[in-house]
């Protein structure tokens, strides 16, 4: 990597500092070489960036605005805040850059068959949205627990024509998805592609991932200097695989002048040990095809991450985030259920805007941060999802029936 | 010489095929799994491969899955695994014995540590599933300098170029994985994993042993032909998995092992 650069990751073997790799069964090796061949070939083409462009211009309705929040500000008596309105995206969230991206290599590698791991269901939904667009069979795995938490995203998945499957290991989450869909994929090499969902995977998932995501960040940019004439003071993001985080900081990392705050989910509390805050409270391991922050016993074993947003409930995290951390870029946060769930109902209050659970941990934050810095202090957080399909959870929480 | 090696050298001699067999470790109680780790020998199996449990056994079956889930639920630990192992030692110094896992538990506990606690239970080689040649640089010295063969998986998608890349470093024998899924599901097709081990031949001396998708005598007869070994897993595992005593686990162990090794003789 070269040096005094925080943006020039990973390295050919996909290697961020100790971070990432590509740890999959060999059955698995040649596809993943070819995949990382196809990527390189897309990334040098001008026409398949021409293409990504279009798609996401007229068919996801890019560029997102970047809106400033004024009663959200005015509210906290600090910081100008800004929303990075990626909810705004057709399927209602950032998943979408992600697929659009690479629903098209997997089209380069003449791939006819798409796979996916879901969480939230907003990967799945998008995911099921790009093969519907490009007349692909897809199956979305997802967790029991999953499945039975975000009902409204697993009926749009199936009206879409996707084959939803119920992954009943573990503890049905996202962690179990994965394992399935990785499962799949070694069983139909030859056919599929296995679309992942977030900035984690093996190499060269994160990279690949990363450098759709980040046309949050560059749109982000542009806008900010149009609206401000200057750079923001700070960015926030929730984290969970780290996806929307990472397409919003990479185009800032070597900008010294810009904070930068991952925000994790704490679930009932770090102290409680029922929380998905792998690199506040994991340490590093090696779990579905990169080395990462982990959390994990005493005895390497994978323990279960817990968090009132399915999005969020996984017990790794993208290699890149583990590399920041380690390099002090980005300072790591948690917000826990409790504060999130308070920072969901304020912003829709506030703003108008219903988020979804992800974005409501970034809000969180913002809530803590926002009152403590001056006026003059722009802070721009990534509204990544709606919060439509948050409904019924965050009902049974405040004791609502629907 | 290494067990792996003296047996091999020896089977050639002999005309012989290797019967390699696969068990989780403290599935479905450590007991259990103590009790026919000691039985395997007699029954037939000239290579025993033990299973570190883990939480994500990525690319395993569901008889394997649920085995892993048992055992970690009864406690079983890397520590545990080596000592199951130099219990069977106490009773059995020349059976070839290799771990088989995947990677995350063997970093938790140290890589260089964990070499050396192996080899110094006994154990003579290593089949970490999900360390490709490209990341196996962070156990593959300590593997080595301790003495282990780092078994190497050779699978359906692997062509000549790859094989290249997979055969650098690779001990013990090479694990033909039969077909392209997860142990336990599809049978293997002899006369396409006979064409491909042909080709496998050619750039290599080492054993090669075929494993997923073989789980009975009938399989074993078919494949017995184009390897040197066959290696049954999920099968035992399945045969293990009702057993209530130790007795029931010799005792389902000298029925179904011995079922496979007849079949190897014939």
């Amino acid at each position: 990597m070269r040096a005094n650069s925080f943006r020039s990751g990973p390295d050919e073997m996909g290697h961020f500092g100790s971070f990432g790799g590509r740890y999959v069964a060999e059955t698995l090796m040649p596809l993943i070489l070819d995949v990382e061949k196809h990527w390189h070939a897309a990334r040098a083409d001008q026409a398949f960036w021409d293409e990504f462009s279009y798609l996401c211009r007229d068919y996801s309705g890019r560029p997102s605005p970047l809106y400033h929040a004024a009663a959200a500000s005015a509210h906290f008596g600090g910081a100008k805040i800004y929303f990075k309105r990626d909810e705004l995206n057709h399927t209602g969230s950032h998943k979408i850059n992600n697929c659009l991206g690479q629903i098209l290599v997997a089209r380069r590698m003449g791939k006819t068959r798409i796979i996916a791991e879901t969480g939230a269901g907003q990967h799945g939904v998008a995911t099921a949205t790009v093969c519907a667009l490009f007349d692909l069979p897809c199956t979305i795995f997802m967790g029991a627990t999953d499945v039975e938490r975000q009902k409204p995203n697993v009926f749009r998945m199936k009206l879409l024509g996707a084959e939803v499957r119920p992954v009943t290991s573990g503890a049905g989450t996202l962690k179990d998805a994965m394992n399935e869909a990785l499962r799949d994929w070694v069983a139909n090499v030859d056919d599929t592609y296995y679309l992942i969902g977030t900035a984690a995977g093996p190499h060269p998932y994160p990279e690949m991932v990363r450098e759709f995501q980040s046309v949050i960040g560059k749109e982000t940019r542009e806008q900010i200097m149009e609206k401000e004439g200057r750079l923001p003071d700070s960015l926030v993001a929730c984290i969970g695989g780290g996806s929307n985080a990472i397409g919003l900081f990479h185009p800032f990392l070597d900008d010294p002048g810009v904070k930068i705050y991952g925000v994790e989910a704490g679930g009932h509390g770090i102290e409680t040990g029922r929380h998905a805050a792998s690199m506040n409270a994991g340490r590093s391991g090696v779990l579905h095809g990169n080395k990462t922050m982990l959390l994990q016993d005493a005895d390497g074993q994978i323990t279960e991450a817990h968090s009132i947003s399915a999005g969020l409930d996984y017990p790794g995290v993208g290699p890149e985030h583990t590399w920041l951390r380690e390099q002090k870029r980005v300072d790591y946060v948690v917000a826990n259920d409790r504060e999130a769930l308070e920072a969901f109902q304020l912003l829709s209050r506030l703003e108008g805007i219903i988020p979804a659970l992800e974005p409501a941990h970034a809000f969180a934050h913002v809530m803590k941060l926002a009152p403590t810095l001056p006026k003059d202090h722009l802070l721009v957080m990534n509204l990544c999802g709606r919060g439509d399909k948050d409904i019924f959870t965050v009902a049974g929480e405040l004791g609502v029936s629907l | 010489m290494s067990r792996l090696e003296a047996f091999f050298c020896q089977a050639r001699r002999e005309g012989r095929k290797a019967l390699v067999t696969f068990m989780t470790a403290g599935a479905p109680n450590r007991e259990v799994s103590m009790a026919a780790l000691k039985a395997l020998p007699e029954a037939g199996a000239d290579i025993i491969e033990l299973g570190m449990p883990f939480s994500d056994p990525m690319a395993d079956g569901p008889a394997i899955q649920a085995s892993s889930l048992a055992a970690l639920e009864n406690g079983m630990t890397l520590d545990g695994v080596l000592e199951m192992v130099r219990t069977f030692r106490a009773g059995n110094t020349t059976t070839p014995l290799v771990l088989m896992g995947y990677f995350n538990p063997i970093f938790s506990y140290g890589a260089e540590t964990f070499a050396c606690a192996a080899a110094d239970a006994g154990v003579d080689g290593l089949i970490i599933v999900d360390l490709p040649p490209e990341e196996e640089g962070e156990l593959l010295p300590y593997a080595q300098a301790a003495g282990l063969d780092l078994i190497h998986l050779v699978t359906p998608t692997t062509d000549a170029a790859r094989l290249a890349v997979v055969l650098k470093n690779a001990g013990g024998f090479l694990y033909y994985v039969s077909i392209t899924g997860i142990t336990g599901t599809a049978s293997a097709d002899p006369a396409k994993v006979g064409a491909h081990l042909e080709m496998v031949r050619k750039h290599t001396d080492l054993p090669l042993a075929v494993g997923f998708g073989i789980k009975t005598p009938d399989d074993v007869r078919r494949l017995a032909p184009v390897a040197d070994g066959l290696v049954v897993g999920s099968a035992i595992v399945n045969a293990l998995k009702s057993c209530a005593s130790p007795d029931e686990a010799d005792a389902a162990v000298r029925a179904f092992v011995g079922s496979l090794s007849s079949a190897l003789q014939e």
